[in-house]
This record gives structure tokens, C-alpha cells and sequence, in this order.
């Protein structure tokens, strides 16, 4: 065999081990994705529920997403469309697609999203009275991470019933905290919309002061993490705003939809 | 087992701990100690990729070129990491997200590096393989007593199940909060390093420099 410390025979070595490692590791990946795939749906029906605050631990989550109807809606017109399944329309790339997301301009952009899709999924549960909740897919910049998430609303589609992220790269402990379970309670009952025009619902600096009137729009920002809770604030701003849901609420408010 | 497969396998869990003795691994001890669940987790995945590197650097340590010793080292330990990963994102999503990139820092903890430089790169196949199982109990057993300890006591449970009832819930027991922040496993990882210390005297490092007697005058202040 060639001397071992030889220039041929380390570049012999390195690009074997290379090639024996990227083979190990493209096929566990490759073999693996199914099931991490399936594991990724039930996450994301686990925090739809849990955002509608129906998630019942005793119960699989299949069946108690049975109830959960995921419709499409076209976010331009405002309505309800028939030009994508719903349940097989895939949002995220859907975002990457240029003949299924638009470009945003900067002074519009203020989730700093970049693309917004055309069409969107929704989810309805629905009962005797019609739509008893309905859950909108938020996402949006933080200070490292895209955050996703759902925000569910009541029947009067003005008050929070929950919101969940179900995927951000936050600091742990920090911006991390948009996962803590009582900071997600302060959102519960909060109203979106106010007297006013634009969108009313908001993370401030620091804590809410209980006894004004405004109180009822606005969330306690995480300490430490000015850039997520920012980040937050401006989702929530853009998806429940003019270029975000806001026309779909609207005709669905008035039976339009 | 022969005398000397059980000291490849046990020394290093009292006599010659990855943590308590050599100082390596403290970051992931102190990040994923406050649940056992996941501290286990954490210690299994650790344990297989630590025996597993130590394996295969050991079966190509003939071949490689001293030059790129470390890169290859790294290359395999690294592989090792993302299929972990991508095991425990298959079997064990919960899991796999409260330890986030802890699983992935894996790569850089100075235990798996440590074992394959010092020990693989100089003996057999088998032998390093006990070895690397070896430093991995040494290192559970240091973050899983941490764990004991953080998750009884910051939040009254083992394993999730309840053994103390908490009094936001009804119950009679405070938690410690300070015990759920990491902060905390570097008291308790220092506790053990003295309390070994104590019965392992061969063990105190010497001083290294003699502190000088206090020699200003009574009368001058």
C-alpha cells in the first residue's frame, strides 16, 4: 500500500468516507421521512386543535380532528374558493410558487413574509348555529426564525379563542417563551377589531395596564425578547389586516363568504 | 466478562467520569437536565453515538492520514448525529423537539471528540466500542442524577408522574423555580464533583499556586 501520510492517499481517504457517510445519512433520511412526515401532520392538527382549545388528551387526535373542517379562501376576493383542495393544498410551498403567491411590497410587508400566498387554508368547526370557531394559519418573521402558527376566533370573529406556534427557532427561554402556555392564556378573549379602522389586536413593550379601556386589545410582551414579541405583533397585524384575512372575515361576518 | 472489558465499561462512571473528573459535556448537562424524560433521551442518544463514533474511527484508524485525523473524526461523528436525529424526529417527535438542537450539538461535545482522539485512534474495534458505551453511562449517570434532583424538586415529578403535588395545582409543594433553570445543574454537577472529590482523594487536582499570608501591618490603617 502507498505511504498513508501521502497528498493521493488523504484525498483517496477523505472522499470515501465522504461518499461512505453521505450515503448513511441521505439513507436514513430518505428511508425515515414517511414516518416523520406523519408525525409533523398529527403536530400540526395537535396545535389546530389546541388553538381552537378543544384538545382533549384521552382522545386521538384524528377523531377529534373529524370535526375540524379546512376549507380554502382566496385572500384578494375575501371568499371562499373551489380552485385548490383544500385538504391536499400545501401553503407552505405554495409560498415558493410564483403562480400561487404574489410578491409583497416593502411598506405592505410588515410580517416580513417577502411572498403571500393567493389562497389560504382555513379551518371551520362548525355547528348548528354555523361557524362556531374558525382557525387562520399565521406566520411571520421573529428576531431568527420564521414563526407558524394558528390563530383560532369565536363565532363573532373578533375574539381570540387561542394562538399556537407550531414551529420557530426562537431562543429557547427567551423568544422561546411565545410557546409558554400562561403568556398564550393572556390572549384568550382579547378583541381583534376595534371602534376604530385596522386591526387592534397587539403585543406592546412590557405589561398591559388592566385598567384602560385598551386593555382588551392588547398583549403583555415577553420580557427579554423585544425582536419576537415584535415579530408577533407585526404577523398579527399583517394576517388579521386589509392584506391579510380581514376581507374574508368581513364577507364571512355578512354571509358572503 | 473479563477484568478488563469491566474496567473499559465502569471506570468511567465513578472512577474516571467524563463530567465529574475530566470537565467535559457541561453544556448539554445543564440544558436538557430539568425533564428525566428528556434527559434520558438525551443520554441514550449521546451513549450510542459516543459508542458507535468510537467503533468506526477505531476500524479505519489504520487508514487515516494524521493530517486530516480530526476532520474524519468529526465526519464520522457528525453522520452518526444526523441519523440520530433523524431517528428520534421518526420515533420520538415530542421528544425530539423539547431537545431541539441540543441533539444536534451532540457533534461538539467535547465527550464523543475526546473518546475518539484519546481512545479510539489507538485501539481496537471492540475495546473502543466498551469504551465509548462506558463514557456514555458515565456521563448518564451524572445527568440523570441531575435530572433526579431538578425535576423532583422544581417541579414534583419523575418521569412527568406526579410524586410531590404542587400548590398551583392543590397540592402542599413549592417548587424550587431556580432548579428548572440551567443555572442551577452547575451547582448541583459541582456538588458531585466535591462529594466524589471526598471519597476519591487521588482525585483533587493539586494547587497551583500557594496563596501568600496577609502581611499588611495592623498599625498602618
Amino acid at each position: 500500500m502507498a505511504d498513508k501520510e501521502s497528498v493521493g492517499n488523504t484525498i483517496k481517504v477523505a472522499l470515501i468516507l465522504c461518499i461512505v457517510c453521505s450515503i448513511f445519512v441521505s439513507a436514513a433520511a430518505v428511508l425515515l421521512r414517511p414516518a416523520q412526515q406523519a408525525n409533523k401532520d398529527l403536530d400540526r392538527k395537535t396545535n389546530i386543535l389546541a388553538a381552537a382549545g378543544l384538545l382533549k388528551p384521552d382522545l386521538s387526535i384524528d377523531e377529534q380532528f373529524a370535526s375540524v373542517t379546512a376549507r380554502a379562501v382566496d385572500l384578494d376576493k375575501g371568499k371562499f374558493t373551489e380552485a385548490v383542495d383544500a385538504t391536499a393544498y400545501d401553503q407552505r410551498k405554495a409560498q415558493k410558487d410564483s403562480a400561487l403567491s404574489d410578491e409583497l411590497d416593502d411598506d405592505v410587508d410588515i410580517a416580513r413574509i417577502s411572498r403571500r400566498v393567493k389562497y389560504a387554508t382555513v379551518y371551520l368547526i362548525e355547528g348548528e348555529q354555523g361557524v362556531e370557531k374558525v382557525i387562520l394559519p399565521i406566520k411571520g418573521s421573529g428576531l431568527w426564525s420564521t414563526l407558524y402558527g394558528f390563530l383560532a376566533l369565536d363565532a363573532d370573529l373578533n375574539t381570540v379563542v387561542g394562538i399556537g406556534f407550531y414551529e420557530h427557532a426562537e431562543t429557547p427561554g427567551l423568544g422561546g417563551e411565545v410557546d409558554n402556555p400562561l403568556w398564550k392564556t393572556r390572549w384568550v378573549g382579547k378583541q381583534v377589531y376595534g371602534d376604530d379602522s385596522g386591526v387592534a389586536l397587539g403585543v406592546i413593550k412590557g405589561q398591559v395596564d388592566t385598567t384602560r379601556a385598551a386593555a382588551i386589545h392588547q398583549i403583555d410582551g415577553l420580557s427579554g425578547a423585544t425582536l419576537t414579541s415584535n415579530g408577533v405583533h407585526n404577523l398579527i397585524q399583517f394576517w388579521l389586516g386589509e392584506n391579510g384575512f380581514e376581507p374574508f372575515l368581513v364577507n364571512l361576518k355578512n354571509g358572503e363568504a | 466478562m473479563t477484568e478488563k472489558t469491566k474496567d473499559i465499561l465502569f471506570k468511567p462512571v465513578i472512577e474516571n467520569n467524563p463530567i465529574a473528573l475530566q470537565i467535559l459535556g457541561i453544556c448539554s448537562a445543564l440544558a436538557v437536565t430539568s425533564q428525566m424524560s428528556v434527559a434520558f433521551v438525551m443520554c441514550v442518544a449521546l451513549t450510542v453515538v459516543t459508542a458507535f463514533s468510537n467503533f468506526f474511527v477505531s476500524l479505519v484508524r489504520n487508514q487515516i492520514p494524521s493530517s486530516i485525523r480530526i476532520i474524519v473524526q468529526m465526519t464520522i461523528i457528525a453522520s452518526l448525529v444526523i441519523v440520530v436525529d433523524q431517528i428520534l424526529k421518526a420515533v420520538a417527535y415530542d421528544i425530539s423537539k423539547q431537545l431541539s438542537v441540543f441533539v444536534g450539538l451532540i457533534i461538539t461535545n467535547c465527550i464523543v471528540m475526546g473518546r475518539a482522539e484519546a481512545y479510539a485512534m489507538k485501539n481496537p474495534p471492540v475495546a473502543s466500542f466498551l469504551d465509548g458505551v462506558g463514557n456514555g453511562l458515565g456521563y448518564s449517570a451524572i445527568l440523570m442524577s441531575v435530572a433526579v434532583v431538578r425535576e423532583l424538586f422544581g417541579s414534583g415529578k419523575l418521569f412527568g408522574f406526579e410524586i410531590l403535588p404542587v400548590a398551583s395545582t392543590g397540592g402542599w409543594y413549592v417548587p424550587n423555580g431556580l432548579l428548572l433553570l440551567p443555572p442551577s445543574a452547575f451547582f448541583l454537577i459541582g456538588g458531585f464533583i466535591w462529594v466524589l472529590r471526598v471519597f476519591k482523594k487521588d482525585q483533587v487536582e493539586e494547587e497551583e499556586f500557594k496563596m501568600a499570608p496577609n502581611t499588611q501591618a495592623a498599625e498602618a490603617v
